[in-house]
C-alpha cells in the first residue's frame, strides 16, 4: 500500500453472517510500532474483524491489508509476519511447553537446528524458563497466557493481535501481562493489536484506541481526545452537589480557566473540565457563599464512554 | 508439503503414545493370535488334500466357539477406523489449539490432510501388523509355505482392509467436522456402523420377505426373494467389505457365496479354484465402491473444513 507507516488497514470493510451485519464499513488504519487497542462491548465485531485480517474469515465485502498484503488473497504471507493469540488460547496438554513450541516452530518453517535456542529465548522473555519440560496441563490460565506470547514470538513477528489479552486472569496476572507487551513493543518495536472489552486495563497500555460497537468504528484516537469527541467535553468531570443552584453561578463556573462545559440536573452541576480544578471551584463557591454538600470527580473519559456504548447491548 | 508432514508427524507420535492406540493394539493382536490358535487345530479337516491354499486357512479357519480372523476383522476394522477419526477436528477446536495452527503459514488442509494419514497409517501398521505376525506364526507351525498368489490374495486384503478402514476414518472425520462435541461425533459414527453392520441385513430379511413369501415353492421366487435381500444389503459398505475378503481369500467357491445357487446346481458342480485374476475380477464392483466411499467422505468433510469458519470460542 502507497501508506508505509501503516501495518493494519481496513478500507470498508465489512462482514455478513446470514444477513446480519458484524462488520460494518469499517475504515481503520494501525501504525507501525503502536499500540493499539479495539475495544468494544462482546459482540461488537472486534474477533471478526481480527479474523479477517488474519484471513481467516472472508469479508462480504471491502478489504483488509496487512504490511502491504491481501489478509482475504495472500494469507500465509500475512500469517508468516503475524502473531495471533486467540481469545481462548489452547495447547496440547499432553506436550510439555518446549514439544507445543517446537511444534509451532516447525509449522513456521524455522531451521531445525535454531530452535531449541529461539525456544530457551522466547521463554526466557515471558519468564517460562523453569517450566520448560513442563506439561501444559499443569499450567495455570495465567501460565498458558504467557506461553501463548511465548508461542507467537517463535516468528519474530512485526505484527501480533491479541484477542482479550486480560480476559479470566486476575488483576496481578493481566497487569503482568500488560507490562510484557508493553516491554516487547519498547525493545522489539513489534506492533500490538489488543482487542478487548476491559477498557480500564487497556487504557494504560494503548496510548490509541478504537472503539467499536455493532460492528461500527464509533470512535478513533488517544484515549484523551475520545471523551472529547464523543462528548464535546474535557478529561475531568466534576460533579458538585449545592444548597441552591442559580443561573448566576453557572456563568461563573462556565468562566473559570479550562472549563469547557457546565451541565445542570437537577441540585447538581456537572463541570467538564480540562484539568483538575476542584480547588478553583471550591473557592468560588465559597466566596459565593453558598453551601456545598459534596463535590466528585471522575477522571476517566473512557468510564462515560463505556456506560454508553457498551452497556446497552 | 512440508506442514502436512510436519502435522503429519505430530498426528503420529499422538497416536502411537496414546492409550487407545495401545489397547486398540492389544485388542487385535489377542483376537488375531487366538483365531490363529483355533485355526491351527482345525487347518487339518478343512485344508483335508484338495486345496493348494493351505496358507490362507490361517486366516479364514474358526472353530466352534472362536470365529476366524476375517470375522475379526470386519468387527474391529470399523472400530480402529472410528476411533482414530471421531476427535480429529472437534476436539482441537475445543481445546483452542486448533485457531492457534491455523493462524500459523500454512494451509488449512494441511491440517485435514495430515490427519487422516496419519489415521490411514496407524490402521495400516495395526493391521499389517497382525497380518504379518499370523503369517510368521503359520508358517513356522504348518510348515507350507506361501504360494506367489497366496501373497498376492494377502496383500490385495491388506489393501481392501485399509480401505475400508479408510472409509470408516473418513465418515468419523466428517463428524468431528460437523459436529462440535466429540461425544457427539462419536456416538453418531457408531450408530451407523450398528445399523449398517447389524440392522441392515434384518431389514433387508424382512422387505424382501415382505415382497416375495419365502414360503413359496416357486424357483424363481426364492430367486427374487434372495436377490431382493441381497441388493438391499448391499447397501452397506460391510456387507460389500464381507464380500470383497471372502471372495479374496477363499479361491475355492468363496465366489458362490453370494449368489442364489439351486440344488440342481450344485450337485453338478466341480469346484476348481478361481485364478487370482479371476477372483479380483469378482471382488472389482465391491472395491471400487469402498475406496469411492472412502474418498467421497474424505472429501466432504475436506470441503467443509475448508470452508469452515475457525472461531476459538
Amino acid at each position: 500500500m502507497s501508506d508505509n507507516n501503516n501495518i493494519i488497514i481496513a478500507k470498508d470493510l465489512s462482514k455478513k453472517y446470514n444477513e446480519h451485519l458484524v462488520v460494518d464499513n469499517l475504515n481503520l488504519a494501525i501504525k507501525k510500532g503502536e499500540i493499539f487497542g479495539l475495544l468494544g462491548p462482546n459482540g461488537a465485531g472486534k474477533s471478526t474483524v481480527i479474523l479477517m485480517a488474519l484471513g481467516l474469515t472472508e469479508p462480504s465485502s471491502g478489504s483488509i491489508n496487512v504490511a502491504g498484503f491481501n489478509s482475504t488473497r495472500e494469507p500465509l504471507k500475512v500469517k508468516r509476519i503475524t502473531g495471533y493469540l486467540p481469545e481462548k488460547v489452547g495447547f496440547y496438554d499432553d506436550m510439555t511447553a518446549k514439544g507445543n513450541l517446537a511444534y509451532t516452530s516447525e509449522l513456521n518453517n524455522i531451521p531445525y537446528r535454531e530452535t531449541p535456542k529461539k525456544i530457551d529465548e522466547v521463554l526466557e522473555i515471558v519468564g517460562l524458563s523453569k517450566n520448560k519440560n513442563q506439561l501444559v496441563k499443569t499450567f495455570s490460565k495465567g501460565m498458558k497466557q504467557r506461553l501463548g506470547i511465548a508461542d507467537v514470538l517463535i516468528k519474530d513477528p512485526q505484527l501480533v493481535i491479541f484477542d482479550e489479552p486480560t480476559e479470566g486472569l486476575d488483576l496481578k496476572v493481566a497487569n503482568q501481562i500488560l507490562q510484557t507487551i508493553l516491554d516487547l513493543n519498547k525493545q522489539k518495536n513489534i506492533t500490538f493489536l489488543l482487542s478487548s472489552h476491559q477498557l480500564n486495563l487497556m487504557q494504560r497500555v494503548c496510548p490509541r484506541v478504537g472503539i467499536l460497537s455493532r460492528g461500527k468504528l464509533i470512535g478513533e484516537g488517544n484515549v484523551e481526545n475520545l471523551g472529547r469527541n464523543l462528548f464535546g467535553g474535557g478529561k475531568y468531570r466534576i460533579e458538585l452537589e449545592l444548597e441552591k443552584v442559580t443561573g448566576e453561578i453557572i456563568e461563573k463556573l462556565k468562566k473559570l480557566d479550562k472549563v469547557v462545559n457546565v451541565n445542570k440536573v437537577d441540585n447538581q452541576l456537572q463541570v467538564v473540565c480540562d484539568k483538575d480544578i476542584r480547588q478553583d471551584i471550591s473557592r468560588l463557591i465559597t466566596d459565593e457563599g453558598i453551601l456545598m454538600t459534596r463535590m466528585n470527580m471522575k477522571q476517566d473519559a473512557l468510564e462515560e464512554i463505556y456506560l454508553k456504548y457498551f452497556k446497552e447491548e | 508439503m512440508r506442514s502436512i508432514l510436519t502435522v503429519y508427524r505430530k498426528e503420529l507420535t499422538d497416536h502411537f503414545s496414546s492409550n487407545k492406540f495401545l489397547v486398540l493394539l492389544a485388542l487385535i493382536y489377542i483376537a488375531g493370535l487366538s483365531s490363529t490358535y483355533v485355526a491351527l487345530q482345525n487347518i487339518r479337516e478343512s485344508a483335508s488334500g484338495l486345496s493348494k491354499h493351505v496358507f490362507l486357512y490361517l486366516f479364514t479357519t474358526g472353530g466352534d466357539v472362536l470365529p476366524s480372523f476375517i470375522t475379526f476383522i470386519i468387527f474391529f476394522i470399523p472400530i480402529i477406523g472410528i476411533i482414530f477419526g471421531f476427535d480429529a477436528i472437534n476436539s482441537e477446536k475445543n481445546s483452542g489449539n486448533l485457531s492457534r495452527v491455523l493462524s500459523q503459514p500454512i494451509y488449512r488442509d494441511s491440517v485435514i490432510n495430515g490427519k487422516f494419514l496419519a489415521g490411514i497409517t496407524t490402521l495400516s501398521i495395526i493391521i499389517t501388523s497382525i497380518v504379518f505376525i499370523i503369517s510368521g506364526i503359520g508358517l513356522f507351525s504348518i510348515g507350507v509355505p506361501p504360494t506367489s498368489e497366496e501373497i498376492l490374495r494377502i496383500f490385495f486384503f491388506i489393501f481392501i482392509c485399509i480401505f475400508y478402514g479408510g472409509f470408516w476414518m473418513g465418515l468419523s472425520i466428517l463428524f468431528s467436522v460437523i459436529m462440535e462435541k466429540t461425544a457427539a461425533s462419536i456416538l453418531t459414527a457408531i450408530a451407523i456402523w450398528i445399523f449398517l453392520m447389524f440392522f441392515l441385513p434384518i431389514i433387508a430379511n424382512a422387505i424382501a420377505n415382505a415382497v416375495v413369501s419365502p414360503e413359496s415353492a416357486s424357483v424363481a421366487d426364492q430367486v427374487r426373494n434372495y436377490t431382493i435381500e441381497h441388493s438391499i444389503s448391499r447397501i452397506s459398505p460391510s456387507t460389500l467389505f464381507t464380500e470383497a475378503i471372502v471372495i479374496l481369500l477363499v479361491p475355492v467357491g468363496g465366489h458362490l457365496l453370494f449368489r442364489p445357487l439351486l440344488e440342481a446346481e450344485v450337485s453338478q458342480m466341480i469346484l476348481n479354484p478361481l485364478s487370482i485374476g479371476q477372483s479380483l475380477i469378482q471382488v472389482w464392483p465391491q472395491l471400487v465402491v469402498i475406496v469411492a466411499l472412502a474418498i467421497i467422505c474424505f472429501a466432504i468433510s475436506y470441503i467443509i473444513f475448508m470452508r469452515q469458519e475457525i472461531r476459538s470460542t
